[in-house]
């Protein structure tokens, strides 16, 4: 059996005291890894390849600062689509989420901040399908309420379908989640140890 | 031929956070309710999900749905100890405030009013922000919460000696970051694929 992800990266051993309280929610501690193998190692890549799923986890992981985490998701990338991937995190990063509301009362909390995609020659780097999925992706991670209908025929442009599509968003959705489990399961297994 | 992209039919636009139920229109296809197979209908979970654009939407990757959903109900929904469901269900409506879901945080400030009967409280998280004074307890919750849901994670040690002051035990902490981590992959989700109707 793989060792579980979020365990491994949040430094948690087994017999510890986060072990055990990992243990109380064990479907969800399953269910994380099973998210994780059905997006990272499915039964049937179909439409986005496993380079790809790859190549964008570690561009989310990049987004986020996790040096380590975006490591673990780079591995077995080829070195001209990982150094792509680098580029493109150092030309898009920053704080989030920022972005809009429908107009009214909340347009005073707008907040602004980069909108991007990939310049030309780093897009031809990328591909076209990948430099599409990054700019989404870069959307999804740092200002997910600015998403609108034209982001998604973005995508549709570039050659993705409706179900390639669902995937990608999972793909950022998810690494979301598990990012900040494992960041938020480390600091407290810090805590833990500290006090013992 | 390339898929579409969907017109939502006309319809009011929700322009404040709220606890009204609020209806979702997808912007991409879902699967037709007619060519749900067996392996749709597992990953559905609820038979009753059937219902719902979102899911039929999400079930184009049966696999990666099945799974989110039995992550997200694991972390909910199981009973033993940890942090009380009304406490769940804030850190899931003020990451929905905080990433703006309007939405999801309808949802599950509803759920947090319900299951904590603290209605006023819930609705002051949602009309002046994470930041609406809502007592020690909670205000350590949400804080955690808002520090969880920055990217980068801004959650330190002051986060969680602050969750340990109000009373909370190491599994209920790790309820709140899982709770918030959640809505933090499921806002992605209704943000991008659709659009809350009033």
């Amino acid at each position: 059996m793989m060792t579980d992800v979020i365990d491994r990266l949040a430094g948690i051993q087994p017999g510890s005291a986060l072990d055990a309280v990992r243990a109380r929610r064990a479907e969800a501690r399953r269910q994380a890894q099973a998210s994780h193998d059905a997006l990272f190692a499915p039964e049937a890549p179909g439409e986005v390849t496993l380079e790809e799923r790859r190549a964008l986890a570690a561009y989310v992981c990049g987004l986020h600062g996790e040096a380590e985490i975006e490591a673990f998701h780079a591995e077995g990338l080829a070195a001209g689509l990982r150094a792509a991937i680098a580029e493109a995190v150092a030309a898009s990063g920053g704080p989030g989420p920022f972005g809009h509301y429908p107009p009214g009362p909340l347009s005073a909390e707008d907040s602004e901040g980069l909108v991007w995609q990939p310049d030309q020659v780093l897009a031809g780097r990328l591909g076209a399908r990948l430099a599409a999925a990054c700019a989404h992706l870069h959307m999804l991670v740092l200002h997910p309420r600015d998403a609108a209908p034209a982001d998604l025929q973005r995508l549709l442009d570039a050659g993705w379908s409706t179900t390639g599509i669902v995937t990608l968003s999972q793909i950022a959705a998810f690494l979301s989640f598990q990012i900040r489990t494992i960041r938020g399961l480390a600091v407290l297994r810090a805590s833990l140890e500290a006090a013992s | 031929m390339t898929d579409p992209v969907l017109t939502p039919p006309p319809h009011a636009v929700p322009a404040v956070f709220t606890r009204a139920q609020l209806d979702w229109l997808p912007w991409l296809e879902p699967l037709a309710p007619e060519a749900l197979t067996p392996r749709h209908m597992a990953a559905l979970v609820d038979a009753a999900r059937a219902g719902s654009p979102y899911f039929r939407l999400l079930a184009r990757d049966p696999a990666a749905l099945e799974a989110r959903t039995r992550t997200d109900k694991d972390i909910f929904y199981n009973t033993d100890a940890g942090l009380p469901r009304a406490e769940r269900e804030l850190a899931a409506a003020a990451t929905s405030r905080v990433n703006g879901c309007i939405y999801c945080a309808s949802v599950h400030a509803r759920f947090a009013a319900t299951y904590s009967k603290r209605v006023e409280d819930v609705q002051r998280l949602l009309d002046e922000g994470t930041g609406a004074a809502l007592g020690e307890r909670w205000e350590a919750i949400v804080a955690a919460s808002v520090a969880l849901t920055a990217t980068p994670v801004a959650f330190g040690p002051a986060h969680v000696a602050r969750l340990r002051q109000v009373g909370l035990d190491e599994l209920a902490i790790a309820d709140v970051i899982q709770s918030a981590a959640f809505f933090n992959w499921a806002n992605r989700l209704m943000l991008s694929l659709g659009e809350p109707a009033a």
